[in-house]
């Protein structure tokens, strides 16, 4: 992406528990600290019990109104999980990229409904339709190799960071006000390895 | 300095930086955070309090004691602090009194999406509506002043996105305000409403709408004309504003930071200069009626959605659709293609204490009036264990109807420890009273689950940390004068079935507390084990699938008589709370200590 863009939509999903919000939330202070207006939306509540989550995140160098992206779009959708980068693929605009990370999580509808969980073809399928790049992220064994698969959001951030024109100082700079320093470290590896992992395509 | 901040942490920055002495709510999205920040500035008292009217009633006897004070509760908290608005509406106030509506348009955590401007229109009090995080802080202040300068409570009326969206927002220094007050007031013409006062008041009342109109009228109102081309001029509120600038750029914008009562001659002013006007808000038609009734032409419902809430994709639609200048065509989103995905709803989850009492529930087919908390979603399949959740403490009151109404069956009404609380209580006694044979089960998880962890009367500390008394459920069923009551450990699947025949075998009140803390909390997070499956053992009898645990799993391994999956276990899931090793026929599943023994 173009360092001229004036604006960026990102859109964030994944399941109740595995740290979107904590990822949005850091998204939008790198905007920030980059000079950009920046809002955030998201939802607390029931839906975080194991249910869908998604977090909205915009970026404008001028003015952002609007706090949710609409449909069609998201210039980047990051999804925590297969099957909610699929359920919310329609964010996506034309041309957009997907980072998706390469993690299944069976909900009880497939686990005990018995509704198959779609195959990553379906997953490919459907962003070529909307001609849009895909990074696989394998963010869980990433996280694992920096010493803690809980950090599987900060190799996510990291692969995001590799698609926008901003130092990584920046990003470097939001995280740590973020994170105790006792786990900076292993942080700052899984960010480098995330960084490094959004260059391979699938 | 500048920050983000979400809605309910600009509120809370705003109340402190206004000088609020005191602070009460009952936890509720998309309101909960407003105070757990608010707790941790300094110089303020903020509580949770056992219920929303409570909280209200709290925040009330703060401001007349000359303190600056602020209530916060969810749109339907209000319906529970109805009758506390209602009177501090005619009493008035001796210093200002803010209360927080966090509406939910969406349901995106609630059982409705009434539109509390209506309520702040019924009980005759301004309503504020910020746009943005930066107007949560900004109105918060205004609203304090207004409070003080009309003598009224200021309803500051949010929505889910505004409560839950961050944007950047401008810092300022706390100030502090001598009280107004040294002593509580004793002006009972004003503060004691027998009906001799009240009827002096309500004329009060009515003049003080008028003198709230005047001033909104005037230029220090938070009534803002942008003027773009004239064609369309948009009059909106709230959020809604944000999305008019997105969609409709060209468009005029008279941006209303209070919706009631209304500056109508603002909107008359603003329509003799536009050739069309229309009403752009969430939900309710509350503006749009109020401009209609001043006489003056507009649209709003006929092109906009009254049900659920806007975005940029259905404003832009509709707005297309109804001629109005927007930015782009709506986008069109080719057909994906997509197989039906299985969804993916909230659950309770693995390890949650409740999930034994609503399998037992399930097994015993006995009819459930549930309440509100993360045990509603013992509703879902494979439970399927609830057959009834209206609102906050209405287990208890409509198991009692439709005992005394002669069913053939044992009511049972399911609720949390922190509802029992919240309105459990009043209607326990009721049964206590008039005599039902409902078997209440307290669901004691020792927090309140749903919205995050919040302490309450039953976990032994405040908000602010500081220890208080752990209210005892059985003495407090005792006290009511039920004599059947048993407490279980919630886990322990045998002692719950004995306990629940035990009281079922009499015609009596009773109460049954199941306790176990939520498994999110970090001491119990500290206690994860998880189990294994015996793949020898197993035979896919699928009785463990039964109780919607999230961590068990159907493996690709068939068991070769039945041809049906056998049990897996995901080990990054399985908290080790052992509900489905009980229940296992085949003792397939092994317990915590049996993991330990085969630990290499």
């Amino acid at each position: 992406m173009t360092p001229e863009r004036k604006s960026f939509n990102f859109v964030m999903v994944g399941v109740g528990g595995q740290g979107t919000i904590l990822a949005s939330d850091i998204l939008a202070e790198v905007g920030m600290e980059a000079g950009f207006d920046v809002k955030k939306a998201e939802v607390h509540g029931m839906s975080q019990r194991g249910g869908s989550v998604i977090s909205h995140v915009r970026w404008d160098r001028e003015q952002v109104f609007s706090p949710l992206v609409g449909l069609g779009e998201a210039d980047i959708l990051v999804a925590f999980e297969k099957l909610e980068a699929l359920r919310f693929a329609e964010y996506l605009r034309r041309g957009g990229t997907a980072i998706v990370n390469d993690m299944e999580i069976l909900p009880i509808t497939v686990t005990v409904g018995g509704v198959p969980y779609p195959s990553a073809a379906t997953l490919k399928r459907t962003l070529a339709i909307l001609g849009a790049t895909l990074l696989w992220v394998p963010g869980e064994e990433l996280a694992k190799r920096a010493g803690n698969v809980k950090a599987a959001n900060v190799v996510l951030l990291g692969a995001i960071s590799r698609l926008l024109p901003l130092p990584e100082g920046v990003w470097w700079g939001c995280l740590e006000r973020r994170i105790p320093p006792k786990f900076a470290d292993l942080n700052r590896k899984a960010f480098e390895l995330g960084r490094g992992a959004a260059t391979v395509p699938a | 300095m500048r920050r983000i901040l979400s809605g309910n942490e600009a509120l809370a920055r705003g109340a402190w930086e206004a000088g609020v002495k005191v602070a009460a709510a009952y936890p509720g999205t998309p309101s909960t955070e407003l105070l757990e920040e608010l707790a941790r500035l300094p110089g303020v008292y903020a509580e949770w309090s056992t219920n929303e009217k409570v909280a209200l009633d709290v925040a009330v006897g703060a401001a007349l004691a000359g303190r600056r004070a602020l209530a916060a509760m969810k749109h339907v908290g209000v319906n529970v602090a109805l009758d506390s608005l209602m009177y501090a509406s005619y009493t008035g106030l001796e210093a200002g009194l803010v209360l927080v509506s966090a509406d939910d348009p969406a349901m995106h955590s609630s059982q409705n999406e009434q539109d509390n401007r209506r309520l702040a229109a019924f009980a005759r009090i301004p309503c504020l509506e910020p746009s943005s995080s930066q107007e949560c802080k900004d109105f918060m202040r205004l609203a304090l002043e207004l409070s003080e300068r009309f003598d009224t409570p200021v309803m500051v009326r949010t929505t889910t996105r505004i409560n839950h969206s961050s944007g950047i927002v401008r810092l300022d220094d706390r100030i502090e305000l001598p009280p107004r007050r040294e002593k509580f007031p004793r002006r009972p013409e004003k503060y004691v409403m027998v009906p001799a006062n009240a009827r002096q008041r309500h004329p009060a009342v009515e003049d003080r709408v008028k003198a709230v109109v005047s001033w909104a009228e005037g230029e220090d109102s938070p009534v803002a004309v942008e003027w773009r081309e004239t064609d369309v001029g948009i009059v909106t509120a709230g959020v809604a504003y944000q999305y008019a600038r997105e969609v409709f750029p060209t468009a005029s914008v008279l941006k209303l930071g209070i919706s009631y009562p209304l500056p109508v001659e603002r909107v008359r002013a603003f329509a003799a200069r536009v050739k069309r006007l229309v009403v752009l808000e969430e939900l309710d038609p509350v503006i749009e009626e109020q401009v209609k009734l001043a006489g003056i032409l507009c649209e709003g419902k006929s092109i906009f959605p009254l049900c659920g809430e806007l975005d940029p994709t259905v404003v832009r639609e509709r707005g297309a659709k109804a001629g109005l200048p927007v930015d782009r065509p709506p986008v069109e989103v080719p057909s994906l293609e997509k197989p039906e995905l299985p969804a993916r709803p909230p659950v309770l989850c693995p390890g949650c204490p409740h999930r034994s009492v609503f399998a037992l529930l399930a097994k015993k087919k006995a009819p459930v009036s549930g309440d509100i908390g993360c045990y509603t979603l013992g509703y879902l399949p494979p439970l399927s264990a609830l057959h009834f959740c209206g609102c906050m403490g209405a287990s208890i009151g409509v198991a009692h109807g439709a005992a005394k109404a002669g069913i053939s069956e044992r009511m049972v009404a399911v609720l949390g420890d922190s509802t029992f609380f919240h309105t459990g209580l009043p209607a326990l006694a009721n049964v206590a009273y008039n005599r039902s044979n409902v078997l209440t089960v307290i669901l004691d998880n020792r927090t309140t689950g749903m919205t995050g962890h919040q302490p309450n009367p039953g976990t032994g500390l405040t908000l602010q940390g500081q220890p208080a008394p752990a209210l005892d459920f059985e003495a407090i069923a005792r006290a009511l004068g039920i004599e059947r009551v048993i407490t279980v450990e919630a886990y322990d699947t045998e002692a719950l079935e004995k306990a629940y025949k035990e009281l079922m075998a009499t015609d009596e009140p009773a109460v049954l507390v199941a306790r176990h803390a939520c498994a999110l909390l970090p001491e119990e997070r500290r206690r994860w084990v998880p189990l294994e499956v015996v793949e020898e053992k197993c035979t896919g009898c699928g009785v463990c699938f039964r109780i919607g645990c999230p961590a068990l799993l159907k493996s690709d391994e068939l068991d070769p008589r039945t041809h049906k999956p056998l049990a897996l276990i995901a080990p990054d899931l399985c908290t080790g709370c052992e509900v489905c090793a009980q229940l296992c026929p085949h003792d397939a599943i092994l317990t915590r200590d049996q993991v330990a023994l085969e630990a290499p």
